[in-house]
């Protein structure tokens, strides 16, 4: 790959990752447990999918296709898709919903930390914005990590189910491969081995004050959201994302 | 959730020199109910300084009071300044 291919493969993953978790929170529109909640959610919902544009419109202007945001989010199929595994997990209980925030806040806000200081100006730009959302995002994912850990015995039983049940997807987090290796190199994107150690020492930090336990660092990890290779549930998150596009296309009155 | 309590919600807007009522959320603390407001009331750029008050902390005037508190108020103009002439350098009054 060239090093703009490189680029673009990197910034897709930003991109899809904000795009199908930003979906996902959506889903919660209407049906989250408190009023105030949903406000939240949405909140964080909806500046996910403003990131995404962010970065697709850059990818867009990258690959000089004539793509444009829209195209890239609303064209393409599962294997083209980036996103990180855990982004597409089903929102679950609220527990598993706020567990799957919490691991993906840890990891966004340094990844973007590091981006705030890019060599790439565009990027370091897009960042330095996005950090001052999801330095939000993680202070109100991990307030709710600790409340519902420390907080009564159901509900601490919900918060470790939801943080046994999606810590398979966190390697995926923090394990680098050539692509992030590159990126780093090329001082566009965080320190790889910083990020993995950034990462694992505030998620411990926040479990250990909500009373609950983490699994083990070299617990088996499900990878392969960064290459394409998806769980069954990103067809399905696509399939009710991508409908008006597909049916009515550049559907312009409604 | 059913346990959450309910606060009162002040906003100082950009311009605002007093906190302002703006309504109510429900939390289960003093920094929920911060997070909540601030995710409620001040999506549109409205403000630059949140307060949360428990409700159950605000002593409220009755509806049968209100004869009896504002009334008499009603007909005294004297105690309205608009009988004085104000230099322009007072401005806002």
């Amino acid at each position: 790959m060239t090093d703009k291919e490189i680029l673009q493969s990197y910034l897709l993953r930003l991109a899809d990752s904000d795009m199908i978790l930003g979906q996902r929170l959506c889903e919660l529109c209407g049906k989250a447990p408190a009023l105030e909640e949903e406000m939240a959610l949405m909140n964080v919902a909806l500046d996910l999918v403003g990131q995404a544009r962010n970065w697709y419109e850059y990818v867009a202007e990258l690959e000089g296709k004539g793509r444009d945001a829209d195209q890239l989010a609303f064209l393409r199929d599962a294997h083209d898709y980036r996103n990180l595994l855990i982004t597409e997990q089903p929102n679950g209980d609220y527990a598993v919903t706020m567990a799957r925030q919490f691991f993906y806040d840890v990891w966004h806000y340094f990844t973007l930390k590091g981006l705030v200081n890019s060599s790439d100006e565009r990027v370091a730009g897009i960042a330095a914005k996005a950090l001052k959302e999801v330095t939000y995002h993680l202070r109100r994912s991990s307030e709710w990590v600790k409340r519902l850990g420390d907080g009564t015995e159901e509900s601490h039983r919900r918060m470790q189910d939801g943080i046994d049940l999606l810590w398979r997807f966190t390697g995926e987090l923090i394990q680098a491969d050539d692509v992030d290796q590159q990126i780093a190199a090329a001082g566009i994107g965080p320190d790889t081995a910083q990020l993995t150690n950034d990462w694992r020492g505030l998620v411990k930090e926040v479990l250990q004050e909500a009373t609950l336990t983490p699994q083990p660092d070299d617990a088996w990890m499900y990878l392969g959201g960064k290459r394409g290779e998806h769980t069954e549930h990103l067809g399905f998150i696509l399939a009710e994302m991508q409908f008006l596009q597909r049916a009515y296309p550049d559907a312009k009155v409604w | 959730m059913a346990e959450w309590s309910l606060y009162e919600v002040f906003v100082r807007s950009k311009h605002g020199l007093n906190h302002k009522h703006v309504g109510s959320v429900h939390a289960s603390d003093p920094a929920m109910a911060l997070e909540n407001a601030r995710d409620l009331y001040t999506r549109r750029n409205e403000g630059v300084s949140l307060w949360v008050v428990p409700s159950s902390a605000i002593t409220a005037s009755t509806g049968d009071e209100k004869e009896v508190l504002f009334d008499p108020s009603e007909d005294k103009v004297y105690r309205h300044a608009s009988f004085y002439k104000l230099p322009d350098e007072v401005g806002h009054m």
